[in-house]
């Protein structure tokens, strides 16, 4: 593997800054990566190759001509194809947008543009971010770069294994469940779900907008800290976006301490349906936290119990009213207008033909949700609980600073396991999806490789909302100290297991 | 509570989606076994809870009434299904009979 590969985004930083690599150089190198190895991951839908050579040309000659440049600028990166992005396709992985070409930008497509970051193409998803495993995807199910018969987690699983296969040193992802967080624990990778709002949604294609969150992806605290710096702010085109300055994650990730601080323990994540493997790197992380200094104390979260149940009457009833906008009408696929058939018709044939299983399952399960004569039982329920679960986050933040716990509850499981039991597929997010309903910000940081498989095994760390900072200070320091034992980072492990195939 | 074919085939049609019988048949006990899961939150949702349509406390967002440049007519309907004379086209919307 060409050394330039395994370096983090800020090392390369460090040498564009320096001149001792070229950011056309920096970009070659990953897109012949991609060509070797993306046959066997299929982490991407589509490549950009043209105007990613293009950007860094610019930006060499931006660094060369003396002028100010962003701290990534010239760093190569993909992106979920959630995105909006002129000049590629958008498909959200779904059919029903299968080569529609946006003709506008994302906010944080835009952001990264400006930033001179050099987009290498865009990511495989499960459909309209809809899974926990890419096997949703409409168009390919993206392979575990650990172990290729393996999921690489979901929605965001494109993301995750191009950064765990090397064929990127940044990704952006969304996570309304846990789509980034998830795909990080399961890919030995750094996932961050900054607090809702944090992000703006402007030109993210929708699946639950109460809780879609775009955040960054990264072999690294910092390199994550270094994106989340880009993406993140005030965005006057989304009326969600919250207006606060974004706090120092950069200055987080670099202080990387955790002395004094206050680390609480879901009790409600552990014990039945956990793999032993997860629960003992977890504990053993907690120890390394312990040691540097933290205060360690069982939290209870009782409501969490309930997370799963609300989040799939919440997430579907959103569901279903935002694909509305699937109507064959304006964008995307049209089934059947032959010139006899209504447009009604022509609506019922293209969505039945356009999206995939999991999606009409939720749709048709939000539709149920929401319907005269159950509202009340079902999503009224569900609104309430999700103020129950608020007030058992913020009473656990009178106590602690942050909350902890496994990112999911198993290592990367087999593809094809989960695919025709979908409450089994559910449960992969058990323990993301409480930071999803209350806002507040989320990441998960590799803590080892679980002992009966040898797969990568997240630790999640929770913090308030607009506390970003916590989650990148615990992250930092967990990964400071595990990188000593290790002698490098989770990845280095598999890169070396390459080297020597 | 029994979910039946029929049951999912009203929720399609009122989701505009068309569904086959195989389809059906195969939704049908999976949204049941979910539904029985998620019917849990009605454990805890007493009545003197508030609910929560969204997470962070949020307010009316306004602009300033002012004129800005609106997406390029070419590139919008570059992505349509039909387009013709600037517009949209799009399937007959009444029946025969209207």
């Amino acid at each position: 593997m060409n050394p330039l590969l395994t370096l983090t985004a800020s090392e390369l930083a460090g040498m564009l800054d320096a001149g001792e690599v070229s950011a056309r150089e920096v970009a070659q190198v990953h897109l012949d990566r991609i060509a070797e190895v993306d046959g066997d991951v299929q982490a991407f839908l589509a490549l950009d190759p043209e105007r990613a050579l293009a950007t860094a040309d610019r930006i060499d000659d931006q660094r060369g001509n003396g002028e100010e440049v962003g701290p990534l600028a010239g760093i190569p990166l993909a992106v979920k194809d959630i995105f909006t992005y002129t000049g590629l396709p958008t498909t959200a992985g779904s059919r029903i947008l299968e080569g529609w070409h946006p003709p506008y930008n994302a906010t944080i497509t835009q952001r990264l543009l400006d930033a001179g970051l050099v987009i290498l193409g865009k990511t495989n998803l499960d459909e309209f971010a809809m899974g926990s495993s890419t096997e949703n995807s409409g168009y390919t199910t993206t392979h575990n770069p650990w172990d290729l018969t393996r999921i690489p987690g979901g929605s965001g699983g494109g993301s995750a294994a191009a950064l765990a296969a090397f064929e990127a040193p940044l990704a952006i992802g969304t996570d309304t469940g846990g789509s980034i967080r998830q795909p990080a624990s399961v890919t030995g990778t750094v996932g961050v779900k900054p607090t809702y709002g944090a992000t703006s949604r402007y030109g993210v294609v929708a699946m639950a907008s109460s809780l879609d969150t775009p955040g960054p992806c990264a072999r690294t605290v910092l390199d994550a800290a270094l994106l989340h710096q880009v993406i993140a702010g005030w965005d006057p085109r989304d009326s969600t976006s919250i207006n606060a300055p974004v706090p120092d994650v950069v200055g987080a990730a670099r202080r990387a301490e955790v002395k004094g601080l206050r680390i609480g323990v879901v009790k409600e994540f552990g014990g039945e349906g956990y793999q032993p493997g997860v629960e003992r790197r977890f504990q053993e992380a907690l120890g390394v936290l312990e040691g540097l200094g933290a205060e360690i104390v069982e939290v209870s979260c009782p409501h969490f119990d309930y997370a799963l149940a609300t989040y799939y009457l919440i997430m579907p009833a959103e569901v279903s009213s935002n694909l509305a906008r699937f109507d064959a009408m304006r964008y995307g696929l049209r089934v059947g207008d032959d010139g006899t058939r209504s447009a009604e018709e022509v609506m019922n044939l293209t969505r039945g033909q356009g999206f995939g299983e999991e999606v009409k399952r939720r749709i048709i399960l939000g539709t149920y949700a929401l319907s005269s004569g159950y509202y009340d039982a079902y999503y009224g329920s569900a609104q309430k609980v999700r103020t129950l679960i608020l007030r058992d986050f913020e009473a656990a933040f009178e106590r602690v600073d942050v909350l902890v716990s496994p990112s999911t509850p198993t290592t990367a499981f087999p593809i094809g396991e989960r695919v025709d039991d979908p409450l089994a597929m559910y449960k992969a997010d058990l323990c993301t999806i409480p930071s999803n309903l209350a806002g507040n910000a989320a990441a998960s940081f590799p803590c080892g490789l679980s002992p009966d498989d040898g797969l990568p095994v997240g630790f999640q760390v929770m913090a308030p909302p607009l506390a970003d900072d916590r989650v990148y200070l615990v992250g930092a320091a967990l990964e400071a100290e595990l990188g000593r034992r290790w002698g490098g980072l989770l990845l280095d492990q598999l890169a070396a297991k390459e080297a020597l195939a | 509570m029994a979910l039946t074919a029929a049951d999912v085939g009203r929720l399609a049609e009122l989701a505009r989606i068309s569904l086959t019988p195989e389809e059906l048949a195969h939704l049908a006990p999976q949204l049941e076994v979910i539904l029985e899961s998620v019917a849990q939150v009605a454990q805890v949702a007493t009545a003197d809870v508030p609910p929560t349509s969204h997470a962070l406390p949020l307010t009316n967002v306004f602009r300033d009434d002012v004129v800005a440049e609106s997406l390029p007519v070419d590139a919008v309907l570059a992505a349509a299904p039909a387009a013709q004379d600037d517009r949209f086209r799009v399937p007959r919307i009444l029946g025969e009979g209207a």
